[in-house]
């Protein structure tokens, strides 16, 4: 049980939080033919969307209502109905994702009556679904858009069913599962012999493919009628606390039951999904999972050694921080820093002391502050200046990850993706031990308190270190 | 909100500007204010405009009076480089929530001033406003200024919130900030006779360092650049400058106009990139300060330099010339950078088959006409679905643009070379074009172009065709 520790500055350093119409903007990328579009001023769409470019390294659709500051007092309808009859003509797309924005829903846009009226005028707009969402910027962050937009597609798309498909299984998927997450699920849940319905599916539409034409919208994602046929599903699988919502509402409205895996990394929670799924299927567990397991009870015997014992300091969303946080222990280090933007349900049944509610700031403090210091730190891109100040190597985690390559294809569910996960941080260690190896020196093994103070010690070494 | 009205309306009647001379009064009392099309729109706002022009400032805290989108979306993505203080770095925003939203952030924001002024304790702080404290009627204004003498550092409001228009008025309103408060409120440590302002120069990847010894060298001291790896001391005391250049087309032409009729500092307009617009640059420089008093032997060092810098550039591109000539070039970018990369790559014998004119303005456009002798390849628009036809069907063989259309080049199976903010190598002054080509020609003779374009093998035809041989000899070389 972590206790939970809220800031009370008034200004945020170093922001951790991204904005959450954005994190509903990106739930929508992961639909077909969809184009996302935020209400509010051009800058909104504009910052996200070079934001994602950055961190995906795709083109990336994503369109704006323009507000200006004439338009924002006097509301809205004018421009959600310019902005529709615009893409209708441009893109076509079968997917519109309309979230409101900070002004326009401190102005109280009424955007779904707004819909109504814009339907009525425009019959031509018919063949083109739009889900709005509201996500006022000035509430929650990026994880608490994504799951609100997935529970306004679920509420506005699903058809209610009493028929039910044994082997179709709903995967609601979170937003800190890449495309290379999702599509290790999706072959996960194939080879019982069952049918993955993915909400949202950015393997579809951000895993970094050539597509054979350059259209104005995504190609590939979940589709508007898979989402329909939802509600024919025997179960949903829920990823995350933030997919709870969703879940819920699935089950209200069709029916499916659900079952809320906190998170899939780590040889519990991979076992959990294994399990339910064979118990699902009524078929045995493949071979390759089998064989996948003892690989993972494998790489966790090499790896133990790196993790054990070591401090690691993390800072991420809620269901994020809380899938690192417990893999991290259970692999035998300890997480004294963990930081998340927003605070939610889940963070106090993390297995750490302390949950900070705060900023990069406030994790770069508390990382520097740890006595026996840390020994990584993990975050999204933006821990790069903690990490060269507090000269600490950073294992990058979440969104934005800006200054590496193959952000979407980081697998780090099920027994393959753990142990993924296990070699990339070990591996970090590893290269921090052989840094370490080329600098020792003997008064590095002199007991605590005896001997030279550890700036005297420097002179005499002075020639070996460079 | 009437003085932002007020000052918005006063920046797009701007007298300074080429294009608003030539319009009868009609049309400029309509002003340039081109409405945004809702759907179809692309680009930042005023205030991702003003930070792009004042964020630069690398000692000062940069402070989002705002929610979470405005600086947690954006901060720490842009390459523009520091020689010291790492302040401008820091992301520092009020963060407002719906409490700020019902009560008013005025005093979340003085809060956040001060715990900026008592922790970081930098030589100012400078205040942006955005879309919703703007609405909400948050007056910034008078919190800085009740911050400032609270706090006893200048703390300046910057109004450029999101929904007053386009980035390029949120240069200018950054610009605006500056004149208000900034220059002129501290003296230089000294001054010469050779002093000049930068206008329009952020630094970016480091391509003010590119140029500054080319000033150096001939004994001008770059007194403050707007904004490029400034300090704001610099900036505070720059209305002391004999003379300055307007870069970056005219994004920031209200500061070069009211110095000049502030302080009667005279400027013109000029551009670090390409082999004659640097000389060009040199030699104007030159003329002007003798003008305003400098010594008389300037203009005749500058000649030397000119002369010793081109030579040794031309030697440098000379390798390159047989590796590009006819290689046929797609611009995509706009304002300056859509004339002086022209004259540039046409001087190493690439052919330009397209130029894009967004935010470009009629002088702009002059100066292509004049560099092709024809205006045949200036386009305005160019929808990404029909860059990417023009690309897939071989038109190019490389672009250059910025990282909004990177994916579209590159999915295309097209050498892309990066030409905006985002940009990863300096292409300023004599050094810099030279990195241009390299990177050109680094993209466009890599050898993953033939490989990519090889059809898989599923997709070959019955019988021996020229990619089955391909595919034929690979697995020879793999066996």
């Amino acid at each position: 049980m972590a206790e939970i520790l809220a800031g009370r500055k008034a200004c945020t350093v170093n922001p951790l939080k991204m904005s959450a119409p954005i994190g509903a903007a990106l739930a929508f990328l992961g639909m077909d033919r969809c184009l996302p579009l935020l209400h509010g001023s051009q800058g909104c769409t504009a910052f996200g969307l070079v934001l994602f470019v950055r961190h995906f390294r795709e083109t990336i659709p994503l369109q704006t209502t323009a507000m200006s500051e004439v338009t924002t007092i006097l509301g809205g309808q004018e421009n959600i109905e310019q902005a529709l009859v615009n893409i209708h003509k441009r893109a076509n797309p079968a997917l519109i994702g309309l979230c409101s924005t900070g002004i326009t829903e401190a102005k109280g846009d009424d955007v779904a009556g707004f819909l109504t009226d814009i339907r009525a005028r425009h019959p031509e707009l018919a063949g083109m679904e739009v889900v709005f969402t509201p996500t006022p910027d000035f509430v929650g962050g990026f994880q608490e858009g994504w799951g609100k937009a997935v529970e306004c597609m679920v509420t506005s798309l699903v058809r209610p069913s009493k028929a039910r498909t044994p082997w179709q299984v709903n995967i609601l998927a979170p937003c800190h599962l890449t495309p290379g997450d999702l599509e290790e699920l999706r072959e996960i849940v194939e080879a019982f012999g069952l049918y993955p319905v993915i909400l949202p599916d950015l393997s579809g539409s951000l895993d970094g493919h050539i597509p054979e034409t350059f259209l104005p919208h995504t190609l590939g994602g979940t589709t508007v009628e898979d989402v329909r046929r939802m509600g024919e599903a025997a179960l949903t699988i829920a990823v995350g606390e933030q997919m709870r919502p969703a879940a819920a509402a699935l089950e209200r409205i069709a029916g499916v039951p659900f079952r809320l895996f906190d998170r899939l990394t780590g040889l519990a929670a991979s076992d959990a999904l294994i399990g339910l799924l064979a118990e699902v299927s009524g078929n045995e567990v493949p071979a390759k999972y089998k064989r996948q397991r003892s690989q993972l009870l494998d790489a966790m015997l090499d790896g133990h050694f790196y993790f054990g014992g070591k401090r690691i300091a993390v800072a991420g969303e809620a269901d994020l921080l809380h899938t690192l946080v417990s893999f991290f222990t259970e692999m035998g280090a300890e997480v004294p820093v963990a930081v998340a933007p927003t605070e939610t349900p889940i963070l106090p049944q993390l297995p750490c002391a302390t949950v900070r509610i705060g900023d990069l700031d406030d994790f770069e403090r508390a990382a520097a502050a740890v006595e026996e210091g840390c020994d990584l730190l993990v975050t999204h891109s933006h821990g790069r200046q903690a990490a060269q100040r507090l000269d600490l190597p950073l294992y990058r985690a979440g969104i934005p990850s800006f200054d590496r390559l193959g952000a979407a294809h980081q697998v780090s569910v099920g027994y393959r993706g753990t142990r993924n996960l296990i070699f990339e941080v070990a591996n970090v260690f590893i290269a921090r031990l052989n840094e370490h190896e080329r600098h020792a020196n003997p008064a590095d093994f002199l007991p605590a308190g005896r001997g030279a103070a550890p700036g005297a010690a420097v002179e005499p070494s002075a020639v070996t270190r460079h | 909100m009437s003085a932002l009205k007020q000052r918005i309306d006063s920046l797009l009647i701007e007298p300074g500007c080429a294009t608003n001379q030539a319009k009868n009064d009609k049309a400029r009392k309509a002003g340039c204010k081109k409405p945004l099309t809702p759907g179809a729109a692309a680009g930042g706002c005023a205030f991702d405009g003003a930070k792009i022009a004042l964020q630069p400032i690398v000692d000062v805290a940069h402070l989002v009076h705002g929610p979470i989108a405005c600086e947690g979306n954006s901060w720490d993505s842009r390459h523009v480089y520091s020689s010291g203080a790492q302040t401008y770095r820091t992301g520092f925003t009020t963060d407002m929530g719906e409490f700020d939203v019902v009560y008013g952030g005025e005093k979340r924001l003085y809060r956040a001033i001060k715990e900026i002024a008592e922790t970081v304790k930098p030589p100012a702080i400078f205040v942006y406003q955005t879309c919703l404290p703007a609405m909400i009627g948050d007056d910034i204004d008078a919190v800085c200024q009740a911050a400032s003498t609270r706090f006893g550092l200048p703390v300046i409001p910057v109004n450029a919130p999101g929904f007053a228009g386009s980035k390029n008025l949120g240069n200018k309103l950054g610009g605006e900030a500056l004149l208000d408060h900034v220059v002129g409120t501290m003296e230089p440590e000294f001054t010469t006779d050779c002093d000049i302002n930068l206008i329009g120069e952020y630094n970016v990847v480091g391509e003010l360092w590119q140029v500054k010894p080319l000033f150096d060298a001939l004994g001008i001291r770059v007194l403050a650049s707007f904004c490029g790896d400034a300090r704001y001391r610099d900036i505070a005391g720059a209305h002391r400058a004999k003379a300055a250049i307007m870069l970056c087309s005219q994004a920031l032409i209200n500061i070069a106009r009211k110095m000049d009729e502030r302080y009667g500092i005279p400027f013109f307009e000029g551009s670090f990139y390409g082999i004659a617009d640097m000389s060009d640059c040199l030699r104007r420089i030159s003329a002007l300060l003798v003008e305003q008093g400098a010594p008389a032997d300037l203009p005749a060092r500058a000649e030397a330099l000119i002369a010793r810098e081109e030579a040794r550039a031309w030697a440098r591109l000379e390798s390159y010339k047989a590796r590009l000539k006819g290689k046929r070039v797609l611009l995509f970018t706009g304002g300056v950078k859509s004339w002086s990369v022209v004259s540039a790559l046409r001087e190493v014998g690439m052919e330009i088959v397209g130029t894009s004119m967004r935010k470009s303005t009629a002088h702009d456009r002059e100066k292509v006409v004049e560099i092709m002798g024809t205006d045949a390849h200036m386009f305005d628009e160019l929808p990404p679905r029909e860059m990417y036809r023009m690309l897939k069907e071989s038109k190019a063989d490389v672009m250059l643009s910025g990282g909004r259309s990177q994916f579209v080049a590159l999915k295309a199976k097209t050498p892309w070379v990066e030409i905006n903010q985002e940009r990863h190598h300096a292409y300023a002054g004599y050094d810099g074009i030279v990195n241009l080509v390299a990177e050109i020609d680094k993209a466009l003779h890599n050898p993953i172009w033939a490989q990519v374009k090889t059809p898989a093998p599923w997709d070959l035809q019955e019988g021996a065709d020229e990619g089955e041989s391909a595919f034929a000899d690979q697995e020879l070389r793999h066996g």
